[in-house]
């Protein structure tokens, strides 16, 4: 064979056949179901794993070509940041409180995911879409690390990050991002696609990287603007995994329709009370704003959502149902959690506050409807309150939703006066939920739901307290040993911005950089 | 507003997330390996147990007979974190891409010997399979397996093993085009050669012990395999018959076996120093799998050693031993 | 029609891509944000490999806009010269 005939340079879509699915095989030592043994329970049926469309063809000679210079980016930014005192550079020292919640609530999720699409990746017996979930579990370590990377300088300085990993496993409000991602990585293989890669990856993480990271750049924090830009880079990824998953299970076969719109419904619902953090980040922890919670979800849920569900309408999927609830609730969400977590704000890793009067007005413009009416009367209270002194803490525990976990704190879709709570009687026992759509999850799946590990059953029960704790002690106080438990210094990492270590320091520190003491 | 800080020194508060300082004993400025690595992995109060897997936790010692008192115990000694792994990985490519290009600009390939190049699609064009049977089962061990010291390496080493299967299918396009890669995967799938290499991938394929699967993929089969086809056939045998600039196609595959080697033995040592039960369950595992995967590389060996298969597959056998002694774990 | 649309971080590489974008693309608005430049577009958006290596002097490989990439929305078509994103309906 003459090798000078010049062989036929094969294009992207060809290249990316031969190797990807040119390396697979059917396997006849072992069977199918014997190597792939996670794959039939769901109840989903593929037919032909080959009628898979590759996205984004990237070999792995590319990936790493592209990767690489994404990280030597990142790291000389965050490098250049620590050698200049970056963080003094941020609007206020109350935005840091942002970069707490993220670090322990999300970044912790991040490694999660990268372990889901290692195990995901590792059952689907489609090489396409096995190689997209690995590659997509690798960009995952990549952004727990770079997120732990960046924020390793903020705790340099500031208080609540110093413990994150312990209080993601512990806090009581963490355990709202945390048995989300274990809802999802403890699902069959098939749902974990569609929780993660589809639901949250897709259809909403739009809104909590977006608002996310140009919150960043707004109020002066380079070293999280880069590496969420950068981690976003892959997002584009794993959004179009995502979409291709969905569409692929849905032509494979019309029994899978029923399925998958469930499970669309049960993921976009649990995800958006996951975001919850995130729309009171956006109305009230970032000093600087950006959007509302209500602009951000009208763009990149109403709008481009609805751009997306009219496209999967050909497959029978319509928009989830609870999309008419959460539109009920935009223009209450922030301000009830944001209340709520004023209320708890001594059993919290960060600081809370009341806005002040230009952002109240802030607040009154993006909410026209509900924040004068409802809102800012309880919040000139607790002012005045905290200026006489009587600060509100909130000391008694709260009823948690057995499947999202939040506190029973929403109204009722409609009425902003009165507090939503549902119940269903399983086996022995009564379970609380915050709304319907919480509700019917569990009632879909209660064996799984009746496992979860309920912050305030767990704290009254006696379980969150250090070893060698006895509660039965005179003068007990239960708050400083779940404290205690949670690794959190009372006084220094929670309470009230106003007063706090974080903001003496933030003075001192940024006096000392700008005045000729 | 741009603030010049450089004359201003401010003390912090602390020097590392406290997890790392309970871990390195101090709190000292830690290494992005370690803050990138330790504690990682949640490790309480799980939520809900796996639907496909109900009878342990979501991350579960117990998935292996290994016992460590702290999986943390692992640790590589290349460091690699994301951003460490693809810097790496990257300069590697870049040689590996002008390799290729030299090779192909110079048409290397149309002047190979003709024995060689047979030989060369032959015996390397179907391994790109067992790359991708590597693929998936470091896939298992990083899903599996317990604490991201001991994990973590493993996502690195499947996307590893993608990557050679994808250089092993561009050394197929470069010396055939698409007819050889099926004609390799025929071979694979009913030559004889084949059969009992791809039984033992086969079979390591259904494996659900992580750490047992990460000895017979990444220690044995791959601690003969490497050795055997880049160093032994490759560097020395084919080049002695004018086949040099194979070696430049392989030349990634070389230098990683030797700097993912030292990964696995730390790992093998580590394990096997915690306990005398972990030194007897991996010279089991090790002889047992050894034995097997030195059959079946036998036949594959013969395409390009022929009458000297026997003793060279055997001299590959040894070195491993002398590798597995110093490791620990004496066969 | 839907919109669909691809929002790049704004630094020096992607200028010319976006200005190359919106050649291609008359129906297209880009949209300045901080830090990133979304460019929308009804039903369909169209990013070629040939306008962007004319507007920067040097051959280009689309799987190189990986780099700057923030978002998008959209199914998504790729080949070696061509990104596409449309919606169906």
């Amino acid at each position: 064979m003459d090798m000078q005939v010049a062989k036929k340079k094969l294009g992207l879509k060809e290249r990316y056949a031969v190797m990807t699915r040119g390396l697979d095989w059917k396997p006849s030592y072992q069977k199918m179901e014997d190597i792939y043994p996670y794959i039939a329970y769901e109840g989903i049926k593929i037919h032909d794993w080959d009628k898979w469309e590759d996205p984004f063809r990237l070999t792995m000679d590319a990936y790493w070509k592209y990767q690489s210079e994404k990280e030597r980016k990142l790291y000389s930014v965050l490098d250049a940041y620590v050698q200049s005192n970056g963080h003094l550079n941020v609007t206020d020292a109350r935005y840091l409180n942002t970069v707490k919640l993220f670090i322990s609530g999300i970044s912790p999720l991040e490694y999660v995911a990268h372990r889901g699409f290692a195990h995901a990746g590792r059952q689907f017996p489609g090489p396409g879409p096995r190689v997209a979930c690995l590659m997509q579990s690798l960009d995952e370590i990549r952004h727990a690390q770079t997120q732990v990377h960046a924020v390793s300088n903020y705790n340099k300085y500031y208080n609540g990050m110093h413990d994150f990993h312990h209080a993601h496993d512990r806090v009581w409000f963490l355990s709202v991002p945390k048995s989300f991602f274990d809802d999802a990585i403890t699902a069959g293989p098939f749902e974990f696609m569609v929780s993660i890669g589809f639901s949250f990856e897709y259809v909403l993480t739009n809104l909590l990287f977006v608002p996310f990271v140009s919150g960043a750049a707004y109020n002066g924090d380079m070293g999280t603007m880069t590496f969420g830009f950068s981690a976003q880079s892959d997002e584009a990824r794993h959004m179009t995994l995502g979409l291709e998953v969905i569409k692929f299970i849905l032509q494979q076969d019309p029994a899978n329709v029923p399925i998958v719109q469930r499970w669309i419904d049960k993921w976009t619902w649990r995800g958006y009370r996951v975001l919850t953090l995130v729309a009171m980040m956006m109305d009230y922890m970032l000093p600087k704003r950006t959007m509302s919670w209500k602009e951000a979800w009208e763009v990149y849920f109403e709008q481009n959502g609805g751009a997306l569900f009219k496209d999967l309408a050909r497959y029978g999927i319509k928009m989830p149902d609870c999309a008419a609830q959460i539109a009920l609730e935009k223009d209450h969400l922030s301000h009830q959690a944001w209340s709520t977590f004023y209320n708890y704000g001594a059993a919290t890793n960060f600081h809370s506050w009341m806005p002040d009067e230009d952002e109240m007005a802030w607040l009154s413009a993006k909410y026209p409807n509900s924040f004068d009416k409802h809102y800012r009367p309880r919040y000139e209270f607790w002012r005045e309150q905290a200026a006489k002194g009587n600060r509100f803490y909130n000391k008694t525990l709260p009823m948690l939703c057995q499947t999202c976990q939040i506190p029973l704190v929403f109204t009722e879709p409609g009425d902003p006066t009165k507090i939503c709570y549902r119940e269903v009687d399983y086996k022995e026992d009564k379970y609380h939920f915050c709304s319907d759509h919480c509700k019917k999850i569990f009632e879909d799946e209660p064996e799984k739901y009746v496992q979860a590990w309920l912050p305030v059953h767990q704290i009254y029960q006696g379980n969150c307290f250090p070893e060698g704790t006895d509660p039965t002690v005179e003068g007990f106080d239960p708050l400083a040993a779940v404290l205690k438990y949670y690794h959190l210094e009372h006084g220094r990492d929670n309470l009230d911005f106003e007063g706090s270590e974080d903001q003496k320091n933030f003075e001192a520190w940024h006096g000392q950089a700008t005045k000729n003491i | 507003m741009q603030i010049d800080l450089q004359t201003i020194a401010i003390k912090p508060l602390r020097h590392t997330f406290d997890n790392i300082a309970r871990r390195i004993g101090a709190d000292k400025p830690a290494t992005r390996y370690q803050e990138g690595t330790l504690d990682m992995q949640q490790e309480a109060n799980y939520h809900y147990r796996p639907t496909w897997d109900p009878d342990h936790l979501i991350y579960d010692r117990a998935r292996t007979v290994i016992k460590m008192a702290d999986w943390y115990s692992f640790k590589d000694p290349r460091q690699f974190y994301y951003g460490a792994y693809t810097m790496a990985r990257a300069k590697q490519q870049d040689t590996a891409e002008a390799n290729f290009d030299f090779v192909e600009s110079r048409g290397l390939a149309a002047n190979l010997p003709e024995e060689v190049r047979d030989t060369v699609l032959k015996l390397l064009v179907p391994l790109r399979h067992v790359a991708w049977g590597s693929n998936m089962n470091n896939a298992a061990v990083c899903a599996y397996g317990y604490g991201t010291g001991f994990s973590q390496p493993h996502i690195y080493h499947s996307m590893d093993q993608l990557g050679i299967a994808q250089y092993l299918t561009r050394v197929g396009l470069l010396l055939g085009g698409v007819d050889v890669l099926d004609e390799a995967k025929t071979a694979w799938m009913e030559d004889d050669t084949w059969q009992g290499l791809r039984r033992f991938v086969e079979d390591s394929m259904v494996l659900k012990d992580p750490f047992e699967l990460f000895v017979v993929q990444n220690v044995v089969l791959d601690g003969l395999l490497y050795p055997l086809v880049y160093e032994t056939i490759i560097d020395d045998v084919l080049s002695a018959k004018g086949g040099t600039s194979v070696a430049m196609l392989t030349q990634f595959m070389t230098d990683w076996f030797a700097e993912t080697k030292k990964w696995a033995d730390a790992t093998v040592k580590t394990a096997a120093a915690e306990s005398d039960e972990n030194k007897a369950i991996l010279t089991k595992w090790i002889t047992e799998w050894r034995d097997r995967a030195a059959a079946a590389l036998v036949p594959v060996a013969r395409i390009a050693l022929g009458d000297r298969t026997d003793e060279l597959v055997g001299e590959v056998v040894q070195q491993f031993n002398a590798r597995m002694a110093k490791a620990g774990v004496a066969l | 029609m839907s919109t669909v649309f691809i929002a790049l971080q704004t630094n020096e590489d992607t200028r010319q891509i976006v200005d190359a974008i919106l050649q291609d693309n008359p129906h297209a608005v880009a949209n300045e944000q901080p830090a990133m430049v979304k460019i929308d577009a009804e039903g369909k958006l169209v990013v070629r490999r040939e306008t962007i290596e004319e507007l920067i002097g040097r051959p280009y490989d689309l799987q190189e806009m990986q780099i700057h990439m923030i978002t998008m929305s959209g199914n998504l078509d790729q080949t070696d010269d061509e990104m596409t994103l449309f919606w169906n309906a």
